[in-house]
């Protein structure tokens, strides 16, 4: 028996010691660093009969190195990257294309490389690139190659960049896409507004109208290169249509009193919006295959500044119904309003996230204006930037950009006024002012070209 | 052929029996007081955080009154036996009473014990470790008091070698005997033999079967700050991760003894490829990366068996969300 139990308690410590010694340390990191990765985007590299061609397409040669030039001032504004210097690079972009040598790249404290081949022939631009991971040692994806037309190469840089963003963040990219405004210009009593179309870095401007007429807040289709926007007419406003891609404009309908704020549903067959009526203001939605009116709410307040969530199942607005201009939320019947801002001050222009988890809006206190964000319950506010006079805020399509406009003064002195395009991300760190020829105000930020 | 089936099942029988009669729990059920969690913390013999200065202020000031005390009032080797007193009483005492008179955050290990003594023979050799640990530490404290006493570094040097090396004792003795009283010093020696060489004692007996698995134990927490500091310097968090999705990678490391990575391994592996998680990738990737970034890894200075093989949780939520 004494045996027995010799040979259970061997046979338990024996239990107890193999247990012991494959008990695996573990250590938690739920801490990490928010600084912006340090990225090399290596110049394309092109062969010289592709020179040659691309220098008559494009009366410049080195569409290589301004190809990665976009990428990098992409990747930079974006605030999540910090493109190197070239200065910096230790090896050439075609064998760096082949097979990059990591121990160069890591050296210059790179995480991330971009490498790629530009060639044109017969008048068709074929760019091949590649994103590698520097610490890996590996490529992040098979080489993707795009074709195009030459002239079309700052699309392409726009591409690259919202493929490699999509690779390193896990979000989508807004890279390829256009932001269009209110273009302005002269006096403040004669300002000419025209609406004017960019690409999201600020490059290919184009006027959309000749400025002989009033046009207010355009809003992009979020599906299609659609746009609505209000333009005034014998001194009424009327909502249009604009197709960006054939120029075709068309009125969706004159409508009695005042209307505000067309704003698209996010299926783009509605246009949801506000008519002022008998000292009133209601929310109305628009149904443009068949044109028919509906009436979402009847209450005795001003009811403004409609926006639809992604899903298309609520609406988020601004109403005076409590005394003060707050934001409510309601189903897109108009039933069930609930109010969501508690906060001091004044709240507008409410815009649904197209991610759905956020609403960003203009408050106005003490009067100073902020743009912010809040949980679509209204709890988390976040501001995220303060300023005098700005307003409008609109997402870019993966919801973690914002682009507003801010009035200044355009001296020290407080002498004059200019309007110009801000974008701030969520963070509220990244704050940019967007590059516009004229005065800018009323942005909106399309979805992706390339959907 | 049944004579065997009716040997076995009588065995098998017997053994019921005994277990019912002997172990208490099956006849009656023990009343299990309601559970306390304890977090076992390991703590190193030395700190790695520097001293903050107002602490060190206060320790200085501490310091210079026990010199003075010690000076002034008292002849040395007074204070000596009375300290040696002490631990010879708390000796005879239980060990978890000294524990209270002597360590500070006594509530909880007694907690600990008291919950341990219920529990069953798994959590054995925890108690085991800690009461080896405990120990240890008792035995280092009264060192450290008398540390301050120059005349008393005798006894500090006096524990460790055994007894055989008496004359090794008595040279070094000889030397300071301008401070001593020689009679005094041979009295210090029995007393301070007797009392360390019984704790030695104590801590082999436990200790010897126990040695390997003190090796296997946590980090302890200053080693444990040191490594997640550096790796959240090397940590970029992707932040376009959706906030509110699961956002923790496990990823499980073999290392040199350097610190340098043999192999790197990302425990949910399946979760890469899933469709509708492709922020897994994402966020496994970059945990990869500040692994690598980090190379060497600032490990502890010894115990390489410890953490030859660690995980690490990376939990981007705290980060992302809020």
């Amino acid at each position: 028996m004494d045996k027995l139990k010799l040979l259970t308690i061997i046979c338990l410590l024996f239990l107890l010691k193999t247990t012991n010694s494959y008990s695996l340390i573990k250590v938690d990191i739920t801490r990490g660093n928010l600084n912006p990765l340090p990225v090399a985007v290596s110049p394309l590299f092109q062969d010289n009969k592709s020179k040659n061609e691309i220098q008559r397409e494009l009366n410049f040669d080195d569409l290589g190195s301004e190809i990665s030039k976009v990428v990098e001032n992409n990747l930079k504004q974006s605030g999540l990257f910090n493109p190197l210097s070239k200065d910096a690079f230790l090896q050439k972009p075609d064998i760096a294309h082949l097979k990059p040598r990591f121990e160069d790249w890591a050296l210059i404290k790179a995480q991330a490389l971009i490498t790629g081949k530009v060639s044109v022939n017969n008048g068709k631009l074929k760019v091949e690139f590649i994103l590698w991971d520097v610490l890996a040692g590996r490529e992040m994806f098979k080489p993707f190659v795009l074709t195009t037309v030459p002239n079309n190469w700052r699309r392409v840089g726009h591409m690259i960049t919202d493929i490699v963003y999509e690779r390193l963040t896990g979000e989508k990219g807004y890279f390829d896409t256009r932001i269009i405004y209110v273009s302005e210009e002269g006096l403040k009593t004669q300002r000419v507004k025209k609406l004017a179309i960019m690409d999201q870095d600020g490059f290919n401007t184009k006027y959309l109208t000749l400025g002989n007429e009033l046009v207010l807040t355009p809003r992009f289709n979020p599906k299609n290169q659609m746009v609505t926007y209000l333009s005034y007419f014998r001194n009424l406003p009327r909502v249009y249509l604009l197709d960006i891609e054939t120029g075709i404009q068309e009125v969706v309908g004159d409508f009695p009193g005042m209307t505000f704020a067309p704003r698209f549903s996010p299926d783009g067959k509605k246009i949801i919006m506000s008519f002022a009526k008998d000292g009133k203001s209601d929310i109305y939605a628009m149904d443009l295959e068949n044109r028919i009116v509906e009436q979402i709410t009847n209450h005795p307040s001003i009811d403004t500044s409609p926006s639809y969530s992604p899903d298309g199942k609520y609406i988020t607005f601004n109403s005076d119904r409590s005394g003060y201009q707050q934001i409510y939320v309601m189903k897109s019947d108009g039933s069930n309003v609930k109010r969501i801002s508690f906060g001091n001050g004044l709240y507008g222009t409410p815009v649904w996230s197209p991610r759905g988890d956020l609403i960003a809006f203009t408050k106005l206190h003490k009067r100073k204006f902020y743009i912010g964000v809040m949980r679509t319950d209204g709890k988390g506010e976040r501001l995220l930037t303060e300023n005098f006079y700005q307003e409008a805020p609109s997402w870019s399509p993966n919801g973690r950009v914002l682009i507003f406009y801010r009035e200044t003064k355009t001296n020290e002195k407080g002498e004059g006024f200019s309007a110009k395009l801000w974008s701030i991300d969520l963070t509220g760190y990244n704050e940019r002012l967007v590059e516009t020829e004229t005065d800018a105000s009323d942005p909106s930020w399309s979805s992706l070209l390339s959907n | 052929v049944h004579k065997s089936l009716f040997i076995s099942s009588g065995f098998h029988l017997g053994i019921i029996l005994l277990s019912i009669l002997t172990l208490p729990f099956i006849s009656k059920p023990i009343d299990v007081p309601p559970l306390i969690s304890v977090e076992l913390i390991q703590i190193a013999d030395f700190t790695n955080i520097p001293y903050a200065p107002k602490a060190k202020k206060i320790i200085e000031k501490n310091k210079k009154k026990n010199e003075k005390l010690a000076s002034d009032q008292a002849p040395p080797k007074k204070i000596k036996k009375e300290e040696n007193k002490e631990v010879n009483l708390d000796k005879k005492n239980e060990i978890i009473k000294e524990l209270a008179a002597k360590k500070t955050p006594t509530p909880e290990k007694k907690l600990k014990k008291v919950k341990k003594e219920k529990l069953e023979s798994i959590a054995m050799p925890d108690k085991k470790k800690e009461k080896v640990q405990l120990e240890e530490e008792k035995k280092q404290k009264p060192s450290k008091e008398i540390k301050k006493n120059k005349d008393l570094k005798k006894i500090t040097t006096l524990k460790k070698p055994n007894i055989k090396d008496v004359k090794v004792k008595q040279v070094s003795e000889f030397e300071k005997k301008e401070l001593f009283d020689p009679n005094n010093i041979a009295a210090l020696i029995d007393k301070s033999m007797e009392d360390f060489g019984e704790t030695n004692k104590k801590k082999n007996k436990i200790s010897q079967s126990q040695d390997s698995s003190m090796d296997n134990l946590k980090l302890t927490l200053s080693e444990e700050d040191a490594l997640k500091a550096q790796i959240f310097g090397c940590w970029s968090v992707p932040l376009g991760l959706p906030y509110n999705k699961n956002l923790l990678v496990r990823i499980k490391l073999k290392l040199k003894p350097d610190g340098t990575l043999i192999k790197t391994e990302i425990l949910d592996h399946a979760r890469m490829n899933m469709p509708g998680q492709g922020f897994f990738k994402v966020l496994a990737e970059s945990a990869l990366r500040a692994v690598q970034l980090c190379q060497p890894l600032r490990v502890p200075t010894s115990g390489y068996e410890r953490w030859k093989d660690l995980q690490l949780n990376f939990d981007a939520r705290e980060m992302l969300g809020g």
